[in-house]
């Protein structure tokens, strides 16, 4: 097969990746997926947090290799990093100790390109990026911003076909990522720069819909392609628009909903079980979103966009809230609209003590692990059981990294409910309060 | 010793010398002067046996010193080589680190300064006729002092690397001589240098300490401070002392001066953080070098051996790391590591037999007994020392931490008064404790940690000053009074500080031990009851079975001490008491 005019730049072919587990072999972190990039478009990976969207991009430049699948680039086959792909990484990870200059020439050193000729290059992407005048500057001395444009000047040097961006701006400040995403964009659209492609992993649907010529939702544990959303709005794109906010909407609607919802549901209530992935969220952060429900005026529902607006979050701050919320049966998710429940509303409307009450409630009665927890403390003489005890038996579902998040959630929850008691220097799980620890 | 230069790449290089290239360039030229000297007379013949003439005219003090240094430069470059290769093969292979780690550990746990003469007599039959057989069992020796916290610290600095910068490089393909060179190195640079500095101020007592060895019955002194002052001690000459202290803290000031400040100053620079520090170390010296318009020009070589080196390397891609790359079927790496672990403790059961056998065709049970209650006598004595050094340096060193003025100006004289070798002022105690007819048993001991108690100052003032202030206010604010904030704030924000210090003193104490329960002055021996006393005189009788049980003792006792209590006070500090 020849790689013609036709042919995309690059194809994810049933890509699946899996991480080895402890007992039961391995967590599917992707499965199944298929894409396709052609020459001239931005492609952006939407999903909520834990979807794998950087493990993909990672897949696809060659620096961790599919468990079964495989990535084409140029009808060439991926086996490792490759010239014609770059990356733009989220923590910019520059090397502090080189200078802007240096940083930006490590790649053409790398391909063996003469110093005056790497010079020459370097000094050219440091200008067009708009950082001229920094050339001797070490990253410490810049800005995020800055640094970040480093990165972009690092990436985009070596002439890459496809440009990849990890949540690029994600660590900047509004201001500054809507700057530098402009000037990105105008590179792009005035093809200052030979790149082919861009494809850029974001948790920010407002940032997606204003640079991407296309969508893909990623659908999470496992990860999976659940809706591909092609975008015609010309740029310079309006936020305020009628058509962009349509747009937001409907892809807040495509990531509540599953792909086939009553089934979907089911199996959702059965999966629960003792290994379910609890959501890292604390108490704090769902009280936050159901107080915002219940204000008089949102009359216990509200639509995503404007909740998320209205408590400034990206989806990946947001989703795992509401995931925890339903998991507890504090609210539903339908479409892009949140209702609370029964309990939901009695819970934001309790005092402090009356609310750890019903959280207590609700997680004994959602949560099978909050259950069997109590349920070995109370059954041992000493009321106590080190967490050990309970991680080994997680790491039958989970990994070891995946058992000790879900555990440390689940004693959060459990502490603020006062369902149990559990001191950190001994690890020790217990029904009553900790003993008072005696002096340093 | 320059690495990467990142320095200001676009400035211009040539053009006529300023004045402080008149300053610099003698001194640049003597430096290699003097080296070229002294690396050939390190090659002159020599047979064992043949005394070197080493005198006690003061005016040879200054070619003393020069060889002295050559020994502590030579051990230097070795224990970096080793480093390198070392910490990098156990940092990229889990197998070989199984092994490699723990051995580190070992190594650091056994007396140097026993193992000299064994080592001394391998060195002469390999350059048979030559002064580079004992030349190169004192460098060895020094480097047994220096290599194995370099390493460590080597190690666990790439390990630190984070998994992105790892990702760029391998991104944008950098050969592994790039990475090791752009990233691995530059990497562990603060903490490398760090290292070696400190090794290199804990090097002096080891330099001193084995010049004058004495082999089987024959007494071997390379001439050199060491030998200077052991000659003085055979010939009870109290002045020549007084001017081998001096030369030894003018030869240390220099350092400190030359080397230590601003290589500690330069590194700093590879510091992995992304916001600028408030308060920089700085470098008279390091300043005028950045200065000189000479040495910047001669900078601009290692920039040129860098172009060609990529050329000659090009262009070999790295290989995935292990943690990205393909992984072996379970089967085969289960397979494999059990082969892997059988190996290894046959070959630990051989090594541990072959060594038995060795010590019990000469040495009987009861003795064995007898060497581990000398060891309980050291250890008893490192125990109460140690104790003594932290009550009287832990309030002190808070004093001068809390003070920031103070802590500033306090912490050169510690880290100086650290590398000064203690063993020169033995002699002056010997004086003292038989004039006045003092316990030997008692009074010998303090000078085991005469050179190491600054550690501990050193790590509680440091501790002491990184006591954020928030902390301090909100302890005068809750109106804490004195005993409940030394409990509550002071004592456990130090304590991560004071163990590192402690464990440090306390490894050096062991090793001091072997020069320090036995101390002479002309013909008067002053021994003490102690497996350090022990080592040394079996060692000047060249009784090899005996040496080997007394080090094979001794790093029992260190490994187990170490395990038993600093690691566990290590692991609660790292745990419970950190202030992040």
């Amino acid at each position: 097969m020849n790689a013609n005019q036709n042919e995309p730049l690059l194809r994810v072919e049933g890509v699946s990746k899996s991480f080895a587990a402890a007992e039961k072999g391995h967590v599917n972190v992707l499965e199944g997926i298929s894409l396709e990039l052609k020459a001239g478009e931005i492609v952006a990976i939407l999903g909520k947090s834990g979807c794998g969207k950087s493990t993909l991009l990672r897949l696809m430049c060659g620096l961790i290799p599919p468990s079964s699948g495989e990535v084409r680039y140029r009808g060439k086959r991926v086996t490792g990093p490759m010239p014609g792909i770059s990356m733009v990484f989220q923590t910019f990870a520059l090397f502090p100790w080189l200078t802007v200059l240096q940083n930006v020439e490590l790649g053409l050193e790398a391909q063996g390109i003469e110093p005056a000729e790497r010079r020459r290059r370097a000094s050219e992407a440091i200008d067009m990026i708009g950082l001229g005048g920094f050339e001797s500057a070490y990253p410490k001395e810049l800005s995020g911003g800055m640094r970040q444009r480093v990165g972009f000047a690092r990436a985009l040097v070596v002439n890459p076909d496809i440009l990849l961006m990890d949540e690029a701006f994600s660590a900047l400040d509004v201001p500054t990522s809507e700057t530098l995403r402009n000037d990105l964009l105008d590179l792009w659209i005035e093809r200052q720069i030979p790149t082919q492609a861009i494809l850029m992993v974001s948790h920010s649907i407002e940032e997606t819909l204003l640079m991407a010529d296309r969508i893909i939702v990623l659908d999470s544990s496992p990860g999976r392609v659940k809706a591909d959303i092609g975008v015609t709005l010309k740029h310079p794109r309006d936020r305020e628009s009628l058509a962009f906010r349509q747009m937001v909407e409907r892809i807040y609607s495509v990531m509540t909903t599953a792909i086939v919802p009553s089934e979907a549901e089911q199996a959702k209530a059965a999966r629960v079980g003792i290994g379910h992935r609890l959501p890292g969220v604390t108490v704090a952060q769902m009280t936050g979103v159901l107080e915002e429900i219940n204000q008089p005026a949102a009359i216990g529902s509200a639509e995503l966009p404007e909740l998320a607006e209205a408590m400034q979050m990206e989806i990946d701050d947001l989703f795992p809230i509401l995931d925890a919320l339903e998991l507890l049966g504090f609210a539903k998710v339908s479409g892009r609209q949140i209702t609370l429940t029964r309990h939901g509303r009695g819970f934001v409307e309790a005092d402090i003590q009356r609310r750890k009450l019903i959280f207590g409630e609700r997680l004994l009665e959602h949560l099978p692990l909050a259950g069997h927890i109590r349920r070995v403390l109370a059954e041992r003489p000493s009321q106590t059981a080190p967490e050990q005890r309970f991680l080994r038996e997680l790491e039958d579902y989970l990994s070891e990294e995946e058992a000790e998040r879900v555990l440390a959630v689940m004693i959060d929850w459990g502490r603020y409910a006062e369902l149990f008691a559990y001191d950190y220097n001994s690890g020790i799980l217990s029904t009553g309060q900790p003993e008072e620890e005696s002096g340093p | 010793m320059r690495l990467v230069i990142p320095g200001q790449a676009v400035r211009e290089t040539m053009g006529l010398p300023n004045r402080w290239d008149f300053l610099v360039m003698p001194l640049v030229l003597a430096a290699l002067f003097g080296l070229a000297w002294g690396t050939h007379q390190m090659a002159a013949p020599y047979s064992l046996g043949q005394p070197l003439p080493v005198s006690l005219d003061p005016s040879n003090l200054p070619q003393y010193a020069l060889r002295t240094t050559l020994r502590m430069a030579a051990a230097m470059g070795l224990s970096l080589l080793f480093t390198f290769s070392y910490a990098s093969l156990a940092a990229k292979s889990e197998r070989a680190a199984v092994v490699l780690i723990p051995l580190l550990d070992v190594l650091q746990s056994v007396p140097i300064l026993g193992f000299l003469s064994i080592t001394v007599t391998g060195f002469i039959l390999l350059f048979p006729g030559s002064l580079m057989g004992p030349e190169a069992a004192a460098i060895f020796a020094i480097f047994t002092s220096q290599a194995w916290n370099m390493a460590f610290s080597y190690y666990y600095s790439l390990r630190m690397i984070p998994a992105e910068l790892y990702q760029v490089s391998h991104l944008f393909q950098l050969s592994a001589w790039q990475r090791f060179w752009k990233l691995e190195v530059p990497f562990a640079m603060p903490n490398l240098v760090w290292n070696t500095m400190m090794s290199v101020s804990g090097g002096w007592f080891f330099v001193v300490a084995s010049e004058a060895i004495s082999v089987s019955g024959h007494n071997i002194m390379l001439p050199g401070i060491g030998s200077y002052i052991a000659l003085a001690i055979q010939a009870k000459d109290l002045a020549a002392i007084g001017y081998a202290i001096l030369t030894m803290f003018v030869v240390i000031v220099l350092y400190d001066q030359l080397i230590f400040r601003p290589v500690i100053a330069w590194s700093d620079k590879f510091k992995f953080e992304l916001s600028q520090a408030e308060e920089v170390p700085s470098s008279l010296v390091l300043t005028l070098m950045q200065r000189t318009r000479l040495l910047r020009m001669l900078l601009t070589l290692p920039r040129l051996l860098w172009e060609i080196s990529l050329k000659l390397f090009r262009h070999v891609p790295a290989k995935p790391l292990p943690r990205l790359g393909i992984r072996m079927s379970r089967r085969d790496q289960r397979l494999l590591d059990k082969v892997w672990v059988f190996g290894l403790v046959a070959a630990a059961t051989l090594g541990g037999l072959t060594l038995a056998r060795f010590v019990l065709s000469e040495v009987s049970y009861g003795e064995i007994g007898r060497v581990f209650l000398l060891g309980l006598a050291t250890a008893a004595r490192v125990f109460v020392l140690i104790l003594l050094a932290t009550l009287f340096w832990v309030p002190i060193g808070v004093w001068i931490g809390l003070r920031p003025k103070w802590a500033q100006r306090a912490q050169p004289i510690v880290l100086f008064l650290s590398a000064f070798p203690a063993n020169l002022l033995f002699p002056l105690a010997v004086l003292c404790i038989s004039t006045y007819r003092l316990n030997v048993n008692i009074w010998v001991s303090p000078l085991m940690i005469l050179g190491t108690q600054w550690y501990i100052l050193f790590n509680v003032i440091a501790g002491a000053a990184a006591i954020p202030n928030d902390l301090r206010e909100a302890a005068a604010n809750l109106g804490l009074n004195r005993w409940l904030a030394w409990r509550r704030l002071l004592l456990p924000a130090i304590f991560p500080s004071y163990v590192t210090g402690g464990l440090t003193a306390s490894g050096g104490a062991w090793n001091a031990s072997v020069v320090s329960e036995v101390v002479n002055w002309g013909t008067t021996t002053l021994t003490a009851t102690g497996i350090g006393a022990y080592i040394a005189q079996q060692t000047t009788r060249g009784d090899y079975p005996r040496i080997a049980l007394g080090i094979a003792v001794m790093s029992l006792y260190v490994i187990i001490l170490n395990r038993s209590i600093w690691k566990t006070l290590y692991r609660y500090a790292q745990e419970r008491l950190r202030l992040d």
